[in-house]
């Protein structure tokens, strides 16, 4: 349960970029990879707590999560793999390139003016 | 005028800050010439009674330092305390893992230059500690015997962000019905070619080659200096 020092890192990057704008923050968007090591469930929860008594207590999260993406090595082919299982659907080699998964990005901010 | 809001594209890392500190810290421990490895595993696994027999054997040729976290007491650093006098105990409270700047705080005052391996042995904890990067440069899970071997398919994260596998309490093996050759192919399904050490700190089996294995990963200068 770590999701909420995530939600607190969040918060406090939300706020550096958000006094850099006018207006209110009405939502923001984050970026999830299945590999990140975080739940999407438990962070929204957490981002209630985390947000509770600041400027940003209104403030909606969006979170995209994103699948794994691997790329072959061997053959080039790229692929989404579950994560219990990742090998080359092609060639069947077992080591591939992580392309995407792993984000845990602040992607956007939705600014009423 | 518009209404409409505006969207403000960020697109930064959310644990930024603890990447960032991570990566000096590994430049630091570079430099020094020092290798760095951290243990993850759940609690109870034997991450303590392995670092400690390690640390007793790698102890008669190098110089070696240990962190241990927890969310409280000091038990486990008394306990490596045993095997070298140079261990500091990380009490995190209600934190469920170690970052980067609990990492750089505990090491403030040591001076890195004169160590061959430092220690890391994260909080008892399979899901949290994926997340955070402490500039080690390996880093290692364990998975005892005595937990059965679907644990790999439960926790894929950390699996998949560590170098090693472990696999701890292995005398116990045949007693809990531990199947070996599954547990393998789930470590190798999930982190496929990664390398799988099989131990057991009670009886000795498999002490040697972890020993040789851990001494294999030191900088050939630091390898030199201490041989």
């Amino acid at each position: 349960m770590h999701e909420l020092s995530i939600a607190l890192s969040m918060l406090e990057q939300i706020e550096v970029e958000a006094a850099r704008h006018p207006g209110t923050v009405r939502a923001v968007q984050v970026k999830v990879g299945v590999l990140s090591g975080v739940d999407c469930d438990a962070l929204r929860f957490a981002w209630e707590i985390a947000r509770e008594g600041t400027e940003l207590a209104a403030t909606t999260l969006e979170i995209e999560r994103v699948p794994l993406l691997v790329r072959c090595p061997a053959c080039g082919v790229t692929h989404t793999p579950d994560v219990y299982a990742v090998l080359c659907p092609t060639c069947v080699t077992p080591e591939q390139d992580i392309l995407a998964g792993r984000e845990l990005e602040l992607t956007s901010l939705e600014i009423d003016p | 005028m518009t209404t409409q809001p505006r969207l403000v594209e960020v697109r930064a890392r959310i644990l930024k800050e603890n990447d960032v500190l991570a990566r000096q810290l590994r430049e630091r421990f570079q430099q020094a010439g020092v290798c760095v490895i951290s243990f993850v595993s759940s609690p109870g696994s034997g991450k303590t009674t392995f670092l400690e027999k390690l640390m007793s054997r790698l102890g008669e040729h190098h110089r070696i330092a240990a962190l241990v976290g927890d969310l409280a007491t000091d038990n486990d650093a008394a306990r490596l305390g045993r095997a070298s006098k140079q261990v500091r105990q990380i009490t995190t409270g209600t934190v469920c893992h170690l970052d980067a700047k609990m990492v750089a705080s505990a090491l403030e005052d040591w001076r890195l230059e004169d160590l061959d391996f430092l220690f890391i042995e994260n909080v008892g904890n399979l899901v949290c500690p994926a997340s955070y990067d402490l500039g080690e440069e390996m880093r290692v899970v364990l998975l005892s015997a005595t937990e059965g071997e679907d644990k790999p398919l439960k926790y894929p994260t950390i699996f998949n962000t560590a170098d090693i596998a472990m696999i701890t309490k292995i005398d116990l093996a045949a007693a809990a019905e531990f199947d070996r050759a599954a547990a393998h192919q789930n470590i190798l399904s999930v982190r496929p070619g990664m390398r799988i050490l099989e131990v057991s700190a009670k009886t000795g089996e498999g002490m040697a080659e972890t020993e040789a294995f851990f001494a294999s990963r030191l900088p050939a200068a630091s390898r030199r200096s201490s041989l």
